[in-house]
């Protein structure tokens, strides 16, 4: 069953984001709006202005002595392991005597005010003797530079496959970086606290992965480092991993001066010193037989990983994983190398590699159509993942969608008649082109590192009825706020505005997993469920008693009201609690989830590492203006398996964002370093991501009802990373349209497709 | 001192007339809600509502506040989203919140007052003019799609908006606090209560329009700098016509050129071009001679004046000469003009029934986005069909805003045939040296130049199996 999303659904599946009336009124409070104490310093980082080198001589001497300058910090004034890597420790906080990319920090300078700070940038100098840089994956991996081991998925026997393949094409496929450009930039606030400890206030996607570092870099255990997040200007990836640097500075001044510290990065430092999406460069080669079944495949991806392994190991891992997107492909051999660069050590992004690789097994398909002379959709169509089909990783399909969501969005959107009437436009219009692209999503739920699929909640019933909620889970945009209130809510049957979360907090919640991998709320809210349930089922005991009900008796929570067999009772929601506690019945939970099922061998490549898969289909239509190389997306149609959506219009916001900036990846969103290392699109003057003007002229999103998932929360499918993945049919739209233009253009299959690859494709011979 | 009123609060400050208002409202005043996202004008994150008195009323225009100089708030009413905040939500409030159209909730507040600058806007109530509103305002998270749907959603509310009385009436609907009811009166009070700013400036200082530029560029420097202030310099605004030339005071804003009833008849296609030219918050600060001084090779109103091979009037201590615009750039930000020399006025001819003018821009990002390339086009043809005069300009390709001399004066007397428009493609080419950088490979800026002269010569109907040839179709 279809719904639209202008329909009115019933109940608290619509209800709206508890936090945007705070947004609204600007009384969200982000992480420079908090109130500063007295003495607060300010930190201003001292980055390389070279991407690859020794230090010879760092001079410093003439900032100490500037007006407001309080202390430098360089790598020897860090008390504990100068060592911020979290899957390989490869990364120094503050670089000592190589530097390995230009932004790299090397100094801290704390001072009185920020102005203070960054004038004394001006009396430091450094010497540095350069070392060979590179800039390029595939360079790197012919020189051995490289961060981590290669993987290889593997099924069936591709060699022998592609000999019995009627036909067989082979290429490359690149596809660039992308800047998280979150509104509010990367930045922490910390002060001392009593015994030896630090509290540090971090806009972090990974409040755990900011303790665990400053508990490393101050020589301190993790018991000692208290991190708060109330919620964040926008993550996307970039706040994974890489939050946790300027948490530890900001620890760093606060812990040795024993004074509050802040740092916040300024836009422009934010974009040179942070890593990005990953660009790619891949190889392809594809064998079909005559009915057009995807027979065979192979793929190699070097990955660059820029000059520290970061999350790329993982990264590399989900590009593996979804290097057969939405088809079964029987015989198919994927491989990928994690290449060091020098660049910004580059990180998770919304899709976390499996855009990368989706990206490449799309430009596989579409080369084939062309060649073969058919539209790449019957291909796609023909070779869609179905029940039972097997994974490259060995896990067998299940409650398979993609069929469905395909043959839904062609029929309600007519792909016969777009097709017609772009080829109508295409005729009348001699300086204006039409292209049309579908792009089925196949994504995986759970962090492919199995160990990290776990959660945990506590839940507080106070004396008057009210509950505050605290979880792992951290608030970026989301609306994972709003689900967690919702979760609640429901459990106890009480208004949701008698529920209030907390910031995320080690103290409260330890040891979490980063909001991240789609995961958030089914983790999170599982966690919080079993939390409830204790509560619930410690109340339950008490009504029975106090009502002297047996045993058999269905005891209820709804509306405020405690219900038996279904029969509204006396008791209210606050006079239980009021009289529970009383009782001496404890009210407050810890609870805690793992994600049941899912494994993975990393030796045989082989398990079952997913929850389950969310599916969909989107049609891609865009116009080029052949005369100045511009384009439109003019329309995006979706149909998406959201499972049973608990928040529909949460859910469609995901969506929507998700798709335009996948669709910002696709087209404007263009990274650029020289061969120096050097980032050219180093603003929001030259890195330019969709504004109001740029998105879909329509974007329909239609929600796919389905059964859900079990593992997902409440059915409801996990929502935050699949639908970016539809912006890869922009890239294809676009193409088709400049290919109506000029049919011989030849050109690479290369992400972004700016308005410079346009132009130069349509008069390209 | 600088004093204004912020909100619903008189204030003074000593502080330095070149520091932002951003970090004032942020950091002075504790007003949170103003937010941080890039300090150079381009996401919106910080857009504050700025009130001052235009032609004796009291007219709200939205700006970024990371480039607006804190000398340029005085007299005037600086209006955050806290001097906007009710007991309830405001329709505009609530709007976003019941579409949400908000998400992380970082970039809201600057969407937040880019919409209420667009229903104080007593002449606007349709859904584009909304949309047109937010175009300085960047989200990350929502996809703008929710937001289009609450701005839809607002304009329905304001069909009844009435052209007199605006702000009693947003009072009335709770669009505004109570306070907006004489804050006119409280402003002119203020402004006859003040000493005006402007004074003789001294040659030493450094001249400072609105702001977009050098607060971007040098904000350190800006910030110590003794400053004029010559934003709100009534002698160097102003927009008069005599004799067909149009004479600009060079602290005219791009909205005030663009809402210029003289511009808008002779040129027809106006708001397609100023559209493609920053955003609303920047060209409401933005103005004519900054974007002429600041010397860059793309700025769009030099490549726009260039079109028109307009005029400029310099200034030193009275003294005043003349000169071609054309003769005013002289490398890559060298300019024909004296230390203590400032612009006074641009002048040039406004197109007319017998000529035809057009405005090219091609960027990575359509809009609020800097030009790969641009170029302007004023032309005339005689009644064989071929070209009587012409000026063409182009940004981009050279390290100057560049005057297409050799082109125009070789296709002057010419009929735009093929061959005609292949000899001047080729000439142009020799004309300029674009270099490869951010925004574009050289040869890209070479091909794309080629293509903004054919988009021209289309506007122009010249004939279509002429630009076939030409493209080699």
């Amino acid at each position: 069953m279809i719904i639209h999303p202008n329909q009115k659904p019933k109940s608290s599946k619509n209800s709206k984001n508890v936090d945007a009336k705070a947004h609204v009124t600007g009384t969200s409070l982000y992480v420079d709006d908090l109130p500063v104490m007295a003495g607060a310093l300010h930190i201003k980082v001292f980055d390389s202005p070279h991407a690859h080198g020794i230090i010879r001589s760092l001079d410093y001497s003439e900032a100490e002595r500037m007006e407001g300058v309080v202390r430098i910090f360089s790598a020897k004034d860090i008390p504990g392991e100068n060592q911020i890597g979290g899957i390989v420790a490869d990364e120094p906080l503050l670089a000592d005597k190589e530097v390995h990319f230009r932004g790299q920090p090397i100094l801290l300078i704390a001072a009185e005010s920020e102005e203070q700070a960054e004038e004394a940038l001006s009396g430091i100098s450094i010497e540095i003797d350069p070392l060979p840089i590179i800039t390029d994956p595939r360079e790197a991996y012919a020189k051995g530079s490289v961060l981590h081991t290669s993987r290889v998925f593997k099924l069936g026997d591709p060699d022998k496959a592609f000999e019995n393949c009627a036909y067989v094409f082979s290429g490359k496929a690149q596809s660039g970086g992308q800047e998280h450009l979150y509104l509010e930039t990367q930045g922490a606030y910390a002060y001392p606290a009593e015994h030896n400890s630090v509290k540090i206030h971090s806009s972090t996607q990974g409040p755990t992965a900011v303790q665990k570092t400053t508990a490393r870099i101050l020589g301190v255990s993790m018991n000692q480092v208290e991190v708060d997040v109330a919620r964040l200007g926008g993550g996307f990836g970039g706040k994974e991993d890489q939050a946790s640097p300027w948490g530890a500075m900001a620890a760093l001044v606060a812990w040795t001066l024993k004074k509050p510290a802040k740092c916040i990065l300024h836009r422009m430092e934010d974009m040179r010193m942070t890593g990005k999406r990953n660009p790619y460069d891949s190889d392809y080669k594809i064998g079909l037989d005559k009915d057009y079944n995807i027979v065979a495949y192979e793929a190699t991806y070097y990955q660059n990983g820029g000059a520290a392994a970061d999350l790329s190991p993982a990264i590399l891992e989900r590009t593996l994983f979804h290097a057969n997107n939405s088809y079964f492909i029987p015989n198919i051999r994927a491989t990928a190398h994690p290449c060091k660069t020098n660049l910004p050590p580059n990180t998770a992004f919304r899709g976390f590699g499996g855009p990368q690789g989706m990206f490449v097994i799309e430009s596989a398909i579409d080369h084939a159509a062309r060649e073969i002379g058919i539209d790449p959709h019957i291909i796609q169509r023909k070779n869609l993942l179905q029940n039972g089909s097997e994974f490259p990783y060995g896990q067998i399909v299940e409650d398979c969608e993609a069929a469905n969501c395909w043959d839904e969005v062609v029929h309600k959107y007519k792909l016969d008649t777009i097709q017609e009437e772009i080829a109508v436009f295409n005729a009348k219009n001699e300086f204006e082109k039409k292209g049309l692209a579908l792009m089925p999503v196949c994504f995986g739920i759970s962090f492919t590192n199995t160990m990290m699929n776990n959660a945990r909640s506590l839940v507080h019933v106070y004396g008057d009825g009210s509950v505050g909620v605290s979880t792992g889970a951290v608030e970026m945009g989301q609306g994972v706020n709003t689900k967690m209130i919702q979760i609640a809510a429901d459990q106890f049957g009480i208004s949701q505005e008698q529920v209030k979360i907390e910031t995320t907090n080690t103290t409260r919640v330890a040891n979490t997993s980063p909001s991240a991998a789609s995961s958030t709320a089914d983790l999170n809210g599982k966690a919080l469920l079993d939390a409830c349930s204790q509560i619930k089922d410690r109340l339950e005991v008490f009504v029975r008693k106090h009502l002297s009900l047996s045993e058999k008796a269905d005891i209820s929570f709804q509306e405020g009201e405690i219900k038996v067999n279904k029969e509204q009772t006396e008791l209210e929601w606050e006079e239980l609690v009021s009289l529970a506690l009383a009782s001496r019945i404890n009210l407050s939970a810890k609870g805690h989830y793992a994600t049941p099922r899912i494994h993975y061998d990393k030796a045989t490549e082989k398990g079952h590492p997913f929850a389950y898969h969310v599916y969909g289909t989107a049609i891609t239509v865009s116009t080029v203006d052949c005369i100045r190389g511009t384009y439109t997306i003019d329309a995006v149609h979706v149909v998406h398996d959201f499972g049973t959506s608990m928040n529909r219009l949460i859910d469609l916001g995901q969506c929507e964002g998700g798709i335009v900036q996948g669709i910002g990846w696709m087209t404007m969103e263009e990274i650029i370093y020289n061969k120096e290392g050097r980032l050219l699109s180093n603003a929001l003057s030259t890195y330019k991501i969709p504004d109001i003007y740029a998105v879909p002229k329509e974007l329909h999103v239609d929600f796919l009802n389905t059964d859900g998932s079990e593992l997902a929360i409440y059915k409801s499918k996990a929502v935050g990373e699949p639908p970016l993945m539809y912006g890869i049919g922009a890239y294809f739209a676009i193409s088709n349209a400049i290919r109506a233009f000029n049919p011989k253009s030849q050109f690479e299959y290369s992400a972004p497709m700016t308005p410079e690859k346009v132009l130069l494709a349509l008069y390209g011979k | 001192m600088i004093s204004f009123l912020l909100n619903d609060t008189q204030v003074t400050t000593s502080l330095a007339s070149g520091s932002t208002v951003l970090d004032f409202v942020r950091y002075h005043k504790s007003l949170k809600g103003t937010k941080i996202g890039c300090r150079e004008g381009d996401c919106g994150a910080c857009t504050i509502l700025v009130g001052s008195m235009e032609s004796g009323k009291l007219k709200y225009r939205s700006m970024t506040s990371c480039l607006m100089p804190l000398g340029n708030a005085h007299a005037k009413h600086i209006l955050t989203v806290e001097g906007i905040n009710m007991k309830q939500l405001s329709p505009v409030q609530k709007i976003l919140e019941e579409h949400n159209g908000t998400q992380c909730g970082f970039c809201t507040i600057g969407f937040i007052m880019s919409l209420t600058g667009f229903v104080m806007d007593e002449h606007a109530s349709k859904t584009e003019e909304a949309i047109a509103a937010m175009d300085g305002n960047i989200c990350r998270c929502t996809g703008y799609k929710s937001i289009e749907r609450a701005a839809e959603a607002l304009t329905q509310d304001l069909q009844e908006k009435p052209l007199n009385n605006t702000l009693n009436w947003l009072v009335e609907q709770k669009y505004l606090p109570a306070y907006f009811q004489n804050i006119e009166e409280r402003l002119q009070a203020l402004i006859a209560d003040q000493q005006t700013i402007a004074k003789e400036h001294s040659s030493t200082e450094l001249r400072l329009g609105g702001g977009t530029d050098l607060l971007v560029q040098r904000p350190e420097l800006i910030r110590k700098a003794e400053l004029a202030h010559l934003f709100d310099s009534q002698s160097l605004k102003g927009i008069s016509v005599s004799d067909n030339i149009c004479s600009l005071g060079a602290s005219t804003t791009v909205t005030e050129f663009a809402e210029s009833p003289v511009v808008q008849a002779a040129f027809p296609h106006l708001h397609a071009y100023i559209k493609l030219v920053s955003s609303t918050p920047i060209r409401n600060m933005a103005t004519m001679a900054g974007n002429l001084v600041n010397a860059s090779p793309i700025g769009d109103m030099s490549i726009f004046f260039l079109g028109l091979d307009s005029s400029i009037i310099l200034n030193k201590e009275g003294r005043q000469r003349q000169i071609k615009l054309r003769d005013f750039f002289l490398d890559y930000k060298k300019l024909n003009k004296e230390s203590g020399e400032h612009i006074e006025s641009i002048l040039f001819e406004l197109p007319t029934t017998g000529t035809q003018f057009n405005f090219e821009k091609v960027s990575k990002r359509t809009h609020l986005d800097i030009a790969s390339v641009n170029s302007a086009c004023h032309i005339s043809f005689a009644e064989d069909g071929s070209i009587d005069k012409i000026h063409l300009a182009a940004g981009g390709v050279a390290p100057v805003p560049k005057y297409l001399a050799k082109t125009g004066a070789y296709l002057t007397g010419k009929i735009p045939t093929d061959e005609h428009l292949h000899a001047a493609l080729e000439i142009m080419q020799a004309e300029v040296a674009p270099i490869s950088d951010a925004r574009g490979t050289a040869a890209y800026k070479r091909l794309l130049l080629r293509q903004l002269f054919i988009a021209h010569m289309l506007k122009f109907s010249v004939p279509i199996d002429s630009i076939r040839n030409v493209l080699a179709l």
